[in-house]
């Protein structure tokens, strides 16, 4: 089964909030989620598809109630501790420190932390995800047929980027990205293992059937070549 | 591993603006976080990456056609030459709409967006109801934006699954044939690089 975020096609979410917000930040907090965030990858202590995924990983319950910032605030605070970074002692202290029920301890700045003259250009730091190897299996028109189980292969509950409403389904393969890290693997501490990916495109008849809008419509998502097999 | 019976977050506060201050506050006293640092990408993502970058993209590709070739070819190496590059924005494809196709961009698993181009995501573009029904059903989305399409136009759905980020190129506002660059900028808005609006009319 996958887990709760993957919530595309679902029904009951009603109206599009705010859809000509200008505002960045609704809050100072909000500012400084994003922000630790950031601060924080810059430790080199975990890679993108291990955020996500500890996100991912918060309870049904938490993920639907909390907002946004605060799915990014706890999933941080998660990692550190499953990193190895802060103990759960720490933590415990943290919830102290913010009611002001304790004395902080001043502390040298760690040589790994990111300073603020180094923020520009790290995040204008160039790293793609692209990798050397892996042939493709698939060119431009190929029918291919998705898993019919969206999951992860290696790790029961682990991250996977092949959402449920995709699963199962025909499409066209229609453009090639050569091969990037595979979340799947990455995410999960099991190494880069990069894989050809793909541009799928799906007729919305296809994923939807009787519900499409219209036949003409289609959806495109972007597949690792497990995910795939081909359609004869 | 999933780890699911261990969620340390649950011991810091339930008040979110405290419960960022808690683990700031033990960041900054273990070191490895720096205040001024935060200060600075706060900064960065409020006031100096945001969609005009994108916009001026657009704008350029409608104005050079030299340009909107290599755009439409290789869009991170010409989304580079205006020094639009890094986080969130290493592999981007540009995706143009014309009269018989319109794009629109979601990311229907957590957040995907193209920082380095749009900035930070609106918060509609990160809502439940954007995630959910994008996909099945774009044209009641783009109608609650007050997109209208036209007879002959599908509508084409990127979902940001991997890495690579979508940018919609809208087509060219009529009346628009004699303006400049920079009067160009002025048009093209945040949710027109989404898919969730078209490039403005010309006054």
């Amino acid at each position: 089964m996958s887990r709760v975020h993957d919530m595309g096609g679902r029904f009951g979410d009603g109206a599009i909030p705010e859809k000509d917000d200008a505002v960045v930040f609704h809050s100072e907090w909000e500012a400084r989620a994003l922000a630790l965030n950031l601060a924080a990858g810059a430790l080199g202590q975990w890679n993108i598809d291990m955020s996500r995924h500890a996100r991912e990983r918060l309870a049904p319950k938490d993920y639907a109630n909390f907002s946004y910032y605060e799915k990014w605030i706890s999933g941080l605070t998660d990692l550190f501790v499953s990193s190895g970074v802060l103990s759960v002692e720490d933590i415990e202290r943290a919830a102290l420190l913010a009611v002001g029920d304790t004395e902080a301890r001043p502390a040298e700045l760690s040589d790994k932390a990111l300073k603020a003259e180094a923020v520009w250009a790290g995040m204008h730091a160039v790293k793609p995800y692209s990798r050397e190897g892996g042939a493709a299996a698939f060119a431009v028109g190929d029918r291919v047929r998705t898993a019919t189980y969206s999951h992860n292969k290696n790790v029961a509950g682990g991250h996977t980027r092949l959402p449920s409403y995709a699963a199962g389904r025909v499409g066209t393969v229609v453009m090639l990205h050569g091969a990037h890290v595979f979340p799947d693997s990455n995410a999960h501490g099991l190494g880069e293992a990069p894989e050809p990916l793909y541009a799928v495109e799906f007729s919305a008849a296809d994923l939807w059937e009787g519900d499409a809008e219209s036949a003409a419509d289609s959806m495109v998502l972007d597949l690792w070549q497990s995910y795939l097999s081909a359609e004869v | 591993m999933p780890h699911d019976h261990d969620h340390p977050h649950s011991l810091l506060p339930s008040d979110p603006e405290l419960r960022v201050k808690a683990l700031e506050s033990i960041l900054v006293e273990k070191g490895l976080v720096d205040p001024d640092a935060l200060a600075e990408l706060i900064d960065t993502y409020e006031h100096k990456i945001g969609p005009k970058n994108g916009a001026r993209v657009v704008a350029k590709a409608w104005s050079d056609p030299e340009y909107h070739a290599r755009l439409m070819t290789d869009a991170t190496a010409a989304i580079a030459e205006l020094g639009f590059v890094g986080r969130q924005s290493e592999h981007v494809v540009a995706v143009e709409n014309t009269p018989e196709q319109h794009n629109l961009v979601v990311c229907t698993l957590c957040s995907c967006y193209p920082w380095a181009i749009l900035g930070i995501p609106p918060s509609w573009y990160k809502s439940d109801a954007y995630r959910a029904r994008a996909v099945r059903e774009p044209r009641a989305v783009l109608a609650e934006f007050g997109v209208e399409l036209g007879a002959d136009q599908a509508v084409r759905v990127w979902d940001s699954t991997a890495e690579v980020r979508y940018l919609v190129v809208p087509m060219r506002p009529e009346g628009s044939a004699g303006m400049s660059e920079d009067d160009l900028v002025e048009l093209v808005s945040r949710n027109a690089m989404i898919g969730t609006a078209l490039a403005g009319a010309v006054a």
